[in-house]
């Protein structure tokens, strides 16, 4: 388990008396179809964004609540953080993009058969959001919307 | 943070018909939330699939996310930890 007692006292303070979003209700979609049939996405919230995208806005007020999408035939080593997070380790993540968007190993359980296919479009979130109600009423429901466009069948959600 | 974005837009995918795993980092945070899959992993953050260059390690953790879609019993918000 990642621990409280790894990050600063100021971000220990916040997530005690932090005002954490509770789902309610939670939503509940039962899968269809095995897995070896299914269409997977990768949902990260790495902060990550190709050459050709605009970058994570670092000042927002709240978070940047946007999102990017990320094609599923892109080399993970193109990625690029733009994470403005420094309250975890970023060594990792910058080493090997896998670790927190694991498209490499997504096209592996293609391969292997244990997964049908890899969605066309994944999407890269930057998630220190403290004030999500941006994110909850427009954000989420349109990437939402583009993986149900391209009948994607279940998602894999990552954060750092 | 993080897993508090990746909970909400797990609810939002679920709410538009898509069955989701969400990795958590932090079982405190997934219990609050609580997005309607969640496997709590022991890795520190920015580590969500334990170690970097280590796919072998990374398919382990991948592996025990996608087997939760394939639980018929679990009842959300559904809380499973990562054994190492």
């Amino acid at each position: 388990m990642g621990e409280i007692s790894e990050f600063s006292f100021t971000v220990r303070l916040f997530v005690k008396t932090y005002k954490w979003r509770r789902i309610d209700p939670v939503p509940w979609t039962p899968p269809t179809m095995p897995l070896s049939e299914s269409r997977v996405a990768v949902v990260s919230s790495a902060g990550f964004v190709l050459p050709d995208q605009e970058p994570f806005d670092k000042k927002m007020k709240g978070g940047d609540p946007s999102y990017r999408l990320i094609p599923g035939d892109t080399d993970v080593s193109t990625l690029i953080d733009a994470h403005r997070s420094d309250s975890f380790d970023h060594t990792g993540m910058d080493q090997d993009p896998n670790l927190v968007f694991p498209l490499d190993r997504m096209r592996e359980l293609v391969g292997s058969g244990r997964i049908g296919e890899l969605a066309p479009r994944h999407p890269s979130m930057m998630g220190s959001i403290t004030a999500p109600g941006r994110m909850i009423k427009q954000t989420a429901p349109e990437a939402a919307s583009n993986l149900v466009e391209d009948q994607v069948d279940v998602a894999l959600l990552v954060p750092v | 943070m993080c897993n508090q974005t990746v909970g909400l837009i797990a609810a939002e995918l679920e709410r538009q018909g898509i069955p989701t795993v969400a990795i958590q980092l932090l079982r405190v945070v997934a219990e609050k939330v609580g997005p309607p899959r969640s496997l709590c992993v022991p890795f520190k953050h920015g580590y969500p699939l334990g170690e970097p260059g280590n796919p072998e390690m990374q398919h382990k953790v991948i592996e025990a996310a996608l087997s939760m879609l394939e639980q018929p019993d679990l009842k959300p918000p559904a809380i499973i930890d990562y054994q190492l």
